[in-house]
């Protein structure tokens, strides 16, 4: 099935090396308390509502063939029972109020959206990275699409939480240049409450996938009271150091030694909450000072292994 | 403006907070920061506060009160010249190494009512406005009111100017369709080449001795008058060179009282250079900076050129002082970064003259735009990139002050570590360097008909403007704001906001039956008001080669002596007019809008959408957000929009390229607005792309504000679709937010994308890099953020020094969020 994108992203220079274009499929198996991308869970098309773009101008309602919306004190508001997602309210809405999340693209848009790109590209030793979502629940067309950069010599970077089939991982990584492997915590508990999935298959997945020989970045979402006590952090970096790696994950790394990127939670995604009218539970979840990324990084450079702040 | 932008609270810290943060690329050579004698000077330098100084308007006008009538104008000129160099105030001050100064003392600006004579009025607006205050004694203005002013009325070439233009310029020029340059100050722009470290004044004077003994009474018509020109720049050099002894004399006198023996040894030696310099031609690095400096000072105090003087390949020229006494021992790294931050601050001591009329009102900065090229290609078209260049990021990077305005040349054949190196002063968010292509500008100079050497020595001056160093007369006459041609289109040939007339009928947009019909319309208004633009530039022209020539700055450009003309009067080998237009992205995103909208999906009525522009979207804001989110706007890579861009920016080049001027050279165009686009949105009514009346139109060759919602890469593509190389230099401004930059991979990508640009054929890039809340915490708390630089156009300015309108159009340029 071909999925939806929810967005492409041009200088995108925290996904890869070089500058890139990020392409972001729709749809997750995983439902992490943190996403920034809440609108990439689902793998339908959703609408987007901002209220404070709203003018009050109404098209909305008018052209709605299923008299769905409404016009309330808090703006527009939608009775997903009759809203057959149809998109002519987005359509309609002069400020963009309304938009819909999710757009269906062939392989050969996409490539020529990418093929635009190619100068920035070719200047940076830069490529294409495909993110989500989880874009390995789409492995028919993920393969399509990387198999379709190769043939125009595009570096290919595959951003994933894991959490995908091994043998689905491992067609995919015939066609991957790189690995932005996301690690989450150790705890499989833990993992489960903040994730809503175990993470037995992930960490089975990365140590498959080290001893493949593939290019892996590991990335580890950063977020205090929830990954970052000394016995989780310990944990992550002692699990890393033990991943047989064939292959140096980039190159400014040692051999056999991955590069692990921390990435700092920022409260900054409550908004795009609002915009699905979805819950965002941000209560335990808190940004990290310099001090615990500090401390974090120094532990696992006791275990060898290079830390760098940031994507 | 978002919620999260209004939101902050919290101040940020700055980067380059403390004095001389300091970057080196090779850390083992220097020390860091700036030393004590030159923190001393730009502390000085810094926090002296700008004043009018009436000095040389006194010397000239008693000269010429005096002498009206007795010479030939330019022996007139030159004798005027020679009489403020022997009379005028010498300032050497504590600490300096190198010494001059246009006014009496630092940041003290002369006028020169010749051209432009201030009123009292004027006067009075200078020393009170917010900002870009010049201050003036009360005392001084009296003085002026009674000495000054009534010679000069009616003589001053400005009345005599606007005494003679048509009405139809008249019109369009009160409309703000146009500015003209030369009504304030004498055409400059003027950089040189590196003959000044090769021959001093003597050597000049005697080519010009000899050139004089050529003269073919008999034969040439012209004799008489070349003959006169060369007995003026005679004098000049003289006049330089008297200039220079005095400030020896003046050393030498303060050595006799300075009681610090390091001091006393330095006086002497500044007393010995300004004998050597600029009458011979330098032998070492400090002399090298004290010659350009008297020939800067030496142009700038003859008249008041535009964009004052340039150094052209500043550290080309250095480069083989430097080596010398580096191989000899007799100077090391750290001397020679000393003087040229002490040339550094020399240039920083001179804001630009302040302007008359309405126009010192408007005024956006005290930047004079001394632009120092720095890396680039050689006159062999090899790199130019050596230690000097990477000495004088390193001082850019410590001083961070207003002036000089400094950029970098990136060719293909430039190191990338030089790039990199300067990726990471252009991070501190300085405002500058600004980078340059000279793979492109050299073509740029080839297809004006430059020889390859001429061209290969050429490079930008001011703000993107390219030209042969020291080899041409390349005038700016004025910006031509475009969209308000489309405005006057749109209302059949009248100002919308006077009522007045102000181009010619080309129809009644209502009844146009597509796009192609009003297209037509504005192209002929457009041709219309370029001619008018020109006819009247000619004139002007010929009045300055009358009436204004600078003998003494056509010593110092090439043919000038061989030719026996005037800089103003086409001696320089080359002669180029320039127009700058403004505003392509305002204009291109107002056609779209008419056409899919009016002609296209007829998603609503030519009338409809002109009832709308003319209340000024009262009323209108769905209309006016529908346009907004539903246009292909300029910037986005996106193929209407930039089609329509392209056919603009070809229209105008076709109106304007390759006119002839008066000099035997011809008109081109290229794409700047410094900050003229400000005024120019302000005398512009709301236009068809939903930008409300009043609000500045697009700047240079950048998309309108905030349109580019599709991130650099975009822009820069839809940018490279403009056939670059036929301009004289276009504008590109990216705001970057510290975020984007934090990393040494991403200075890495920055320089990528530079690279990038290039590739695709782009002539210029800028980068203001300021996250928004400083901007805001900056407008809140001002005196905490005296060092706030920011790029406006082709130059840096102080964020505090700017109007609120500058201000804000600063922070509303669109962020490129890090994703």
């Amino acid at each position: 099935m071909t999925p939806l994108i929810f967005d492409i992203r041009r200088y995108s220079i925290n996904d890869g090396p070089g500058i890139r274009i990020t392409i972001f499929m729709k749809g997750c198996p995983l439902r992490c308390t943190w996403c920034h991308n809440p609108e990439s869970q689902l793998p339908e098309v959703q609408k987007l509502y901002t209220a404070s773009k709203c003018i009050g101008a109404q098209d909305c309602i008018e052209v709605c063939p299923e008299n769905a919306l409404a016009l309330t004190p808090k703006g527009i508001v939608t009775d997903t029972e009759a809203c057959n997602l149809c998109g002519k309210c987005a359509g309609a809405c002069p400020t963009k109020a309304i938009e819909m999340s999710g757009k269906l693209y062939g392989v050969e848009d996409l490539m020529r959206i990418i093929e635009r790109e190619r100068v920035h590209i070719e200047h940076s030793n830069g490529g294409v990275t495909f993110s989500g979502g989880e874009p390995l629940m789409h492995p028919g067309f993920l393969v399509e699409m990387l198999k379709a950069c190769s043939e125009k010599g595009l570096h290919r970077a595959v951003d994933t939480c894991g959490y995908a089939s091994t043998e689905t991982l491992l067609e995919v990584a015939k066609h991957t240049d790189l690995f932005l492997y996301d690690l989450k915590m150790m705890n499989p508990v833990q993992h489960k409450k903040w994730t809503g999935v175990d993470n037995r298959l992930i960490l089975k997945n990365l140590k498959v996938l080290a001893e493949t020989g593939a290019k892996i970045n590991i990335r580890i979402p950063f977020i205090k009271n929830v990954n970052t006590g000394i016995e989780e952090i310990t944990g992550m970096a002692e699990f890393v150091s033990k991943l047989k790696f064939k292959c140096r994950s980039l190159e400014t790394a040692a051999p056999g030694k991955p590069i692990v990127n921390f990435l700092p939670y920022h409260n900054i995604a409550s908004g795009k909450y609002k915009k699905l009218e979805m819950l965002y539970n941000s209560d335990e979840m808190d940004e990290p000072t310099a001090e615990d990324l500090k401390t974090a990084a120094e532990i696992f450079g006791k275990f060898g292994i290079e830390v760098e702040i940031g994507g | 403006m978002t919620a999260t932008i209004t939101k902050t609270t919290k101040i940020p810290e700055r980067p380059a907070r403390a004095e001389g943060n300091f970057y080196s690329p090779e850390k083992k050579n220097a020390l860091p920061g700036m030393n004590d004698r030159v923190r001393r000077l730009r502390k000085h330098s810094v926090e002296t506060p700008e004043s009018l100084s009436i000095e040389r308007a006194l010397i000239t006008t008693r000269f010429y009160r005096e002498n009206l009538g007795k010479y030939s104008e330019p022996v007139m000129r030159a004798l005027n010249f020679l009489e403020i160099c022997k009379q005028k105030t010498i300032y050497i001050g504590d600490d300096e190494l190198i010494v001059g100064e246009r006014g009496p003392r630092p940041k003290s600006v002369p006028t020169f009512p010749e051209l432009t004579c201030h009123s009292v009025d004027d006067f009075h607006v200078l020393n009170s406005r917010d900002q870009q205050r010049y201050t003036i004694p009360q005392e001084d203005i009296d003085t002026y009111e009674r000495d000054v002013i009534p010679f000069w009325k009616g003589r001053t070439m400005r009345e005599r100017i606007f005494s003679h233009v048509p009405t139809e310029w008249k019109a369009a020029y009160e409309a703000g369709v146009f500015t003209e340059f030369m009504e304030q100050r004498a055409p400059g722009h003027t950089t040189l080449d590196g003959k000044i470290y090769r021959k001093g004044m003597l050597d000049f004077k005697k080519e010009i001795e000899d050139h004089i003994a050529r003269l073919d009474f008999l034969n040439d018509p012209e004799a008489t008058e070349k003959l006169e020109e060369l007995k003026a720049m005679a004098i000049s050099c003289d006049a330089v060179i008297v200039f220079a002894e005095r400030h020896a004399d003046l050393a030498e006198k303060l050595a006799n009282t300075e009681t610090n023996q390091q001091r006393v040894k330095e006086l002497k030696h500044i007393a010995e250079v300004c004998c050597r310099v600029p009458a011979h031609a330098p032998q070492n690095l400090w002399e090298a900076n004290q010659m350009y400096w008297f020939v800067h000072l030496g142009t700038i105090t003859e008249l008041n050129g535009w964009d004052a003087m340039n150094p052209g390949h500043f550290d080309q020229h250095l480069q083989p002082f430097y080596e010398k006494e580096i191989a000899e021992g007799t100077l090391t790294r750290e001397d020679a970064k000393e003087l040229i931050s002490c040339f550094w601050v020399k240039v920083n001591n001179h804001p630009a003259p302040p302007k008359v009329g309405i126009t010192a009102r408007e005024s956006g900065t005290f930047n004079d735009f001394t632009n120092i090229n720095i890396g680039g290609l050689r006159p062999d078209g090899t790199d130019g990139v050596s230690e000097i260049s990477y000495l004088m990021l390193e001082v850019i990077e410590e001083l961070h002050i207003l002036q000089p305005g400094n950029s970098v040349h990136i060719s293909k054949n430039t190191p990338d570590k030089f790039l990199n190196a300067a990726c990471h002063v252009i991070r501190q968010g300085h405002g500058y360097p600004s980078v340059f292509n000279p793979d492109i500008y050299v073509q740029e100079l080839l297809r004006q008909g430059k020889s390859q050497l001429d061209a290969y020595e050429g490079g930008c001056s001011g703000c993107i403007e390219v030209g042969a160093f020291g080899k041409e007369a390349y005038v700016l006459t004025g910006y031509l704001n475009v969209p308000k041609i489309l405005e006057i289109t749109l209302n059949n040939g009248t100002d919308p906001l006077t009522g007045k007339k102000a181009g010619i009928e080309t129809g009644d947009p209502r009844d146009f039956q597509n796009f192609e019909e009003l297209y037509d319309a504005f192209h002929k208004q457009l041709n219309f008001v370029v001619d008018q633009k020109i006819r009247v530039s000619n004139y002007i022209d010929k009045m300055f080669a009358r009436y204004a020539p600078a003998p003494f700055l056509s010593v110092v450009i090439e043919d000038c002596i061989q030719k026996g003309k005037d800089y103003y009067n086409g001696g320089p080998r080359y002669n180029t007019n320039y127009i700058q237009c403004t505003g392509l992205g305002t204009v291109t995103d107002s056609l779209s809008v008419l056409k899919k909208h009016v002609f296209e999906d007829k998603i609503f009525s030519m009338d409809t959408l002109l009832g709308a522009v003319a209340r000024n979207f009262a009323g209108e804001e769905k209309l006016r957000q529908r346009i907004i989110n539903y246009t292909p706007f300029f910037g986005n890579d996106d193929e209407i929009a930039d089609t329509i861009a392209v056919r603009v920016y070809n229209d105008l080049l076709a109106a304007i390229d390759g006119k002839p001027n008066t000099k035997g050279g011809s008109f081109h165009l290229n794409m700047l607005s410094t900050t003229c686009h400000v005024y120019f949105g302000k005398v512009l009514g709301a236009t068809p792309n939903g930008r409300f009346a009043g609000k500045s139109i697009s700047d240079g060759t950048s998309p309108s504000h905030g349109y580019d919602t599709h991130g650099p890469t975009n822009v820069i593509r839809s940018l490279g679709k403009l056939d670059q190389v036929k301009s004289g230099g276009t504008l590109l401004n990216l705001r970057f937010v510290p975020g984007l930059l934090k990393r040494e991979k991403d200075i890495e990508k920055l320089g990528q994308l530079i690279r990038s640009y290039f590739s695709l054929g782009g002539h210029h890039i800028q980068f203001n890099v300021v996250d928004t809340a400083t901007l805001l915490a900056a407008q809140a708390c001002p005196e905490d953020y005296r060092d706030l630089l920011v790029r406006m156009a082709g130059y840096s300015d102080y964020f505090n020094d700017m109007n609120a309108d500058l201000q804000n159009e600063v922070i509303e340029r669109t962020e490129n969020e890090a994703f």
